[in-house]
């Protein structure tokens, strides 16, 4: 054990790294689907985790609604936006290169993130708070914030319920046809936009969850908020496996933990604390381009 | 001597045309240097150094077909390069007045133009790291590498407080103003990317934007020519910075934000991926265009309090613009076609044509 650490406050550290890790997780999921499907790192998923954001401040500080009905409009809205990103500004150019596609979604993560600062102004705004999530008890000297703990639970019950859909149930068979074969699934008659859609909608969805839960526990919202977490994110994703799920969950767990663990046993590096994502994701690629759960992708003729 | 005389005489014969325009060019940009403004002077300067930037960002993304957006991020190594190299050595410890400057740098000056290449060759290096775990991989991860990294050089910037004075940036650079500095290497850049992209390396970019296994089942070293494009690429980029830095006389991690990346992204897409005409075109475009957009920041624009005039609204006018090419003219002003001679010439009988068609057509109906 490094001096100066005590099991204390490594546990909590390891709680804190718990509860990253999962948000991370729930976004990371997000690009993992849509990359599987479309072969597209959505540049603009960042962003619409930061409106999911802007919604629920907006439903809970402007609009004054119960938390509730905030929560579910908020998901609503952003499963929207993401349906309507993917219909405007990728579908179009489905059949073009594929680096139009990618400029595509570059732009519209530049738009969003301009649109955001143009309508709500650059200054950070205080997400409201939560006393009943973020007032700390205490167990055996650790102070533990009860989002820490929520956060973790909310994930893993979300994250069930998606291997559920995309084990069980038809549209997740369809969906996981369309990523093995894009144009044998096709020919099989399965609906592809549909699909396509209800990946944007599942993703986005888990991003909104994601903005919540990212706001009790940092509670400031701005217009570029999603990009760091955003590229973090991916970079989690590409740890896993993309187009894996359950790598982008792992992914998403050990970059929570490395850069919670980081932080707590090198204070001095407290500057570089986004650097080690991409610190892993050289590793990664140099040693491990598959990434821990991905299949080995051969490219066809 | 005689046969020099008579081959530069057949060139000439050849490429009259393109000698008078380079003639009437550096006529322009020297009567420029004489009468702009200090406002316009330095637009144009900043349009140079734009064109420098995209038409690096153009060889790596358009020509080589390899999606790198570290434009930024290596930008700032190359400003910071000539901003450490080139503040007079007297005025560092006003600068430097948080955390005295590294030792091994305190004492070294170093000319303009040998602080501007050293930038360029210090960003090829940093830029040999990012491409070398991700170029031997197909798909997009230099994409997002570069991104990263574009970030990540910020941080580090800001938190290597002895050598680049971290947040509170680098004041009193020594500044150009002549045109000269940023046309001349603009001219040089655009010469060389032309010969490079007609030589054997730039087939070889070519043939991987076009098909990555039909290049390599060709013969084509992958790995080898991208490297070559991306180093190439960001020596450009590095040397650019360190022209911004120059223009500006200030450095600080802010200017270099990745969102800098994203207006050579919509220059390289407007002017066309894959034609250095159009990237040229195109560099002057966007920055004369930023310039003219900016009463839209303004509340009071037309005279009138609006409510949608406000800071913010120019940048969502170009990204919307991004937007609207790429889903609607996806090949942007050029596509992949130069301005040369013979374009333009057929440009021109096209248009006649499609005239003099109107005109028999409106004549056949008027018989009608």
């Amino acid at each position: 054990m490094v001096v100066g650490m005590t099991m204390e406050t490594f546990l909590q550290q390891l709680i804190n790294g718990l509860s990253l890790g999962s948000l991370y997780a729930l976004i990371a999921i997000g690009y993992t689907m849509v990359y599987g499907i479309l072969r597209l790192i959505n540049f603009a998923h960042g962003d619409i985790f930061m409106m999911a954001a802007y919604f629920t401040y907006f439903g809970i500080a402007v609009f004054f609604l119960p938390w509730y009905v905030t929560f579910i409009i908020t998901i609503g809205l952003t499963m929207l936006l993401g349906v309507t990103i993917e219909r405007v500004a990728y579908r179009p150019l489905r059949d073009a290169p594929k680096t139009s596609l990618l400029i595509s979604a570059i732009g519209v993560s530049f738009l969003l993130e301009n649109v955001a600062n143009y309508l709500f102004s650059g200054k950070p705004m205080a997400f409201p708070e939560f006393p009943l999530l973020t007032t700390p008890f205490f167990i055996g000297g650790l102070s533990i914030q009860p989002v820490s703990i929520v956060i973790p639970i909310v994930a893993f019950f979300l994250m069930t319920a998606l291997l559920f859909v995309i084990n069980k149930t038809k549209i997740g068979m369809a969906m996981r046809a369309v990523a093995v074969d894009y144009d044998t699934a096709k020919l099989m008659g399965i609906k592809i936009n549909g699909v396509i859609s209800s990946t944007f909608a599942i993703g986005s969805g888990l991003a909104a969850v994601g903005a919540i839960l990212w706001c009790m526990k940092y509670p400031s919202v701005l217009p570029l908020m999603g990009v760091v977490p955003g590229l973090k994110c991916f970079i989690a994703a590409v740890i896993g496996g993309i187009g894996n799920v359950k790598g982008a969950v792992l992914g998403g767990l050990i970059l929570g933990f490395s850069e919670v663990l980081m932080v707590a046993f090198f204070p001095a590096l407290t500057g570089y604390r986004d650097a080690i994502a991409f610190v892993i994701l050289i590793v990664i690629l140099l040693f491990l381009p598959n990434g821990l759960l991905g299949k080995k992708q051969v490219e066809k003729v | 001597m005689k046969e020099l005389q008579n081959s530069l005489g057949a060139y000439l014969k050849l490429h009259w045309k393109t000698a008078v325009f380079l003639v009437v060019l550096l006529l322009g940009i020297g009567l420029a240097d004489q009468f702009v403004d200090s406002y316009m002077r330095r637009i144009l300067n900043l349009c140079a150094i734009y064109v420098i930037v995209s038409l690096a960002m153009n060889l790596v993304n358009g020509f080589t077909g390899q999606f790198s957006l570290g434009q930024a991020g290596f930008m700032a190594i190359g400003a910071y390069t000539v901003a450490v190299f080139t503040v007079p050595i007297e005025s560092r410890a006003a600068i430097f007045y948080l955390e005295p400057m590294a030792p091994f740098l305190a004492n070294i000056q170093l000319p303009f133009i040998v602080a501007l290449i050293l930038g360029g060759l210090v960003t090829a290096v940093v830029a040999f790291f990012i491409g070398y775990p991700c170029l031997r991989l197909r798909g997009d991860y230099l994409a997002i590498a570069t991104l990263g990294f574009s970030e990540i050089i910020r941080i580090v910037f800001t938190n290597t407080q002895s050598i680049t004075n971290g947040a509170l940036g680098i004041k009193s650079i020594p500044t150009i103003s002549s045109l000269w500095w940023t046309f001349g290497i603009a001219l040089i850049i655009i010469i060389a990317t032309v010969l490079l992209i007609n030589s054997t390396y730039g087939r070889a970019f070519k043939s991987i934007r076009e098909d990555e296994i039909a290049a390599e089942a060709m013969g084509v070293g992958l790995f080898k020519t991208k490297m070559t494009s991306f180093l190439i690429g960001a020596f450009f980029t590095g040397i650019g910075g360190g022209l911004f830095a120059a223009l500006l006389g200030t450095v600080d991690p802010k200017q270099f934000y990745f969102t800098l990346t994203y207006n050579f992204l919509l220059i390289i897409v407007l002017g066309g991926m894959g034609s250095i005409s159009g990237t040229v075109i195109a560099s002057f475009v966007v920055t004369l265009g930023q310039e003219a957009l900016r009463f839209l920041d303004e509340p009071m624009a037309f005279g009138l309090d609006l409510p949608i005039f406000r800071p913010g609204l120019r940048m969502v006018v170009f990204s919307f613009l991004l937007m609207v090419i790429v889903l609607f003219y996806r090949k942007g002003l050029m596509g992949t076609n130069e301005l040369t001679w013979d374009f333009m010439a057929e440009k021109y009988r096209a248009l006649k044509k499609r005239l003099g068609g109107k005109k028999t057509a409106t004549e056949g109906g008027a018989k009608k």
